[in-house]
């Protein structure tokens, strides 16, 4: 076999354990790759040796016939997951040089059932944007191209490191994180699978935090397939995490075969917003014939406080990072610049660690926490979060999935947004609902812009029913048949 | 509600984050163009609604208030800017 990085993480997987490649073959063909696609700035570091050691391992365990279910296949993780032994910045120069003592638990349940790591990808810095502009490593280039156009494009963010290298098969599939829409958004940027899972589905220890009640880990991934397996190894109780449920982990992969005859799809109103480009409109239309097509039925639902739900993010997110992110503070770790006495140590220390975007959020958070401001701003939005949750609990007593657009847009061009960081914002005006609610969603590749660019659905799901949201998925993607490529520009 | 300078100024205070007087202006600007786009939640007649406190309804896990993991003072402090004999150095705090 020549093209090994070709393969998806379920033919990877099958193709190990009936011994036709070895992982080392595996890895040292992504390896490979890695080092040839420095222009994508995908990766931030790259644990080749300890990459190799593990795929010796698995390799070991696969000749005898053991090994779990990622025995041997090569991953990239956000740069967000604490890995033992292995520098852990959240893309921000405040942690640079942090080298965690522990694993996080999503990442130690991947190397638990096998997997092999491959490197630490490239994020917004504290996963705060939607671009991957924010990065203190630099910005991330989307693999993908505008026709006739060799302008460089933001992968989407803040999982731009994860969308890209798995766009660019420089791993198998990725760990990603997402919080108002950070797994969907690049994967819609990037003709890639992005599944944000319940919250509490997968564990946060060991996550670098941002806004804890809205943060989840899940996958992005190259197909449906690869999401649901991905899904299936990172989540689980965890009694580290008291947010996370102890509730069983079904067998995703195997959901798949359900279809979606029966099921009933609902097109939430509120979603066709003014001034959405027609091809995305086009696009959603394509997918709900699709779906009927399939077999299901698909009605007109309402969720009336959807307008409210960017808004509401930005007071939420903020307010909680503002509060996470005070634990940066020049002494237990990352970076320290000394002032006359321990104040000025911290207020130079966080002044020159942390990026524009996250100084803003922190600013913007600390107003709307302190005194006199809180009931007006952080109590309001908690409120709002009532209403919009509630609104997608009536429309789930009528209809099983709902069906969005991903993002209001393909990729634009690294640039074209810093300047303005409302026009940023909008980027999440079809995801961060569900972070707010707590929903599972997924992004599925379903077509492409005009100029060339993927194009994304959403699918939203009951919460812990990401079976159902996988099915529907599934029948998206087997319908669309997306199989175009980016040209490997990059390695030339 | 607007924020001007001496406000932005006391909430990087609060915050921690020294700023530049020259950069006050523009972050007042950009506090503000959100706050103005965030009272639009000012429409939603929210008196009778409870504040979500949970994204998905679960009740909170209790555990026994016991040690778990011990002598981890070196991994405790080895990342540290400043430390010494396993404590953290910080700048003097008291005359």
């Amino acid at each position: 076999m020549t093209d090994l990085t070709s393969l998806t993480l379920a033919e990877a997987r099958d193709a190990l354990k009936k011994k036709e490649i070895t992982s080392v073959e595996l890895t040292g063909a992504y390896l490979k790759e890695m080092e040839a696609a420095g222009a994508l700035n995908a990766y931030v570091t790259v644990t080749a040796e300890k990459a190799m050691e593990m795929a010796r391992a698995s390799d070991a365990k696969l000749q005898k016939g053991e090994g779990g279910p990622l025995e041997g296949v090569p991953l990239g993780i956000k740069d967000l997951f604490c890995t033992k032994d292995v520098q852990t910045t959240a893309c921000s120069h405040i942690l640079e040089g942090f080298v965690p003592p522990y694993e996080s638990t999503v990442t130690a349940n991947l190397w638990r059932d096998g997997a092999v790591m491959l490197g630490k990808l490239n994020n917004d810095e504290f996963a705060m944007g939607s671009s991957n502009e924010t990065s203190h490593y630099g910005a991330v280039v989307n693999p993908w191209r505008r026709q006739g156009s060799d302008a460089k494009l933001v992968p989407g963010g803040s999982s731009g490191g994860s969308s890209a290298a798995v766009a660019a098969r420089l791993c198998a599939a990725a760990t990603a994180t997402d919080t108002g829409g950070s797994i969907r958004q690049p994967a819609a940027f990037t003709g890639t699978v992005g599944l944000k899972p319940t919250y509490g589905r997968c564990s946060r220890w060991g996550i670098v935090a941002f806004a804890s009640s809205l943060d989840q880990a899940g996958p992005i991934a190259r197909d449906v397939r690869d999401a649901a397996i991905m899904l299936r190894s990172m989540a689980g109780h965890d009694a580290k995490d008291t947010t996370s449920v102890d509730r069983l982990v079904p067998d995703y992969e195997a959901a798949l075969a359900g279809g979606v005859k029966g099921l009933s799809v609902g097109i939430p109103k509120e979603y066709r917003v003014e001034g959405m480009p027609k091809e995305i409109d086009d696009l959603w239309t394509r997918g709900i014939e699709w779906l009927k097509a399939a077999g299901a039925t698909v009605k007109e639902v309402s969720l009336p406080h959807t307008k409210y739900a960017l808004p509401t993010y930005y007071i939420v997110a903020p307010a909680e990072c503002s509060s996470n992110l005070a634990r940066y503070d020049g002494v237990r770790y990352g970076l320290r610049v000394e002032g006359r006495d321990v104040t000025e140590m911290y207020e130079n220390t966080r002044a020159a660690g942390f990026g524009a975007e996250v100084k803003r959020r922190i600013l913007m958070g600390t107003y709307v926490l302190s005194a006199g401001y809180y009931d007006a701003y952080y109590l309001k939005a908690q409120k709002l979060r009532t209403l919009i949750a509630r609104d997608f609990t009536e429309a789930f007593s009528e209809v099983d999935v709902l069906l969005t657009p991903t993002a209001p847009s393909a990729a634009f061009a690294i640039g074209e947004k810093t300047d303005d960081p409302l026009s940023m914002y909008l980027n999440d005006v079809f995801t961060v609902t569900v972070n707010l609610a707590g929903l599972p969603g997924i992004s599925v590749p379903a077509g492409l812009s005009g100029e060339g660019l993927p194009l994304g659905l959403q699918l939203i799901g009951r919460t812990f029913d990401e079976e159902t949201l996988l099915r529907a998925a599934r029948a998206i993607e087997e319908a669309a048949e997306f199989t175009a490529a980016p040209g490997a520009w990059w390695r030339a | 509600m607007s924020v001007d300078q001496k406000t932005v100024r006391h909430i990087a205070r609060l915050a921690r984050i020294a700023v530049r007087d020259d950069e006050l202006e523009a972050l007042a600007k950009e506090l503000n163009g959100i706050l103005d786009w965030v009272e639009q939640l000012g429409e939603v007649d929210t008196a009778d609604v409870e504040p979500m406190t949970s994204a998905v309804a679960m009740a909170m896990k209790m555990r026994d208030d016991v040690v778990t993991e011990t002598n981890l003072q070196k991994e405790v402090t080895r990342n540290a800017p400043g430390a010494e004999d396993g404590f953290f150095v910080v700048p003097k705090v008291v005359e």
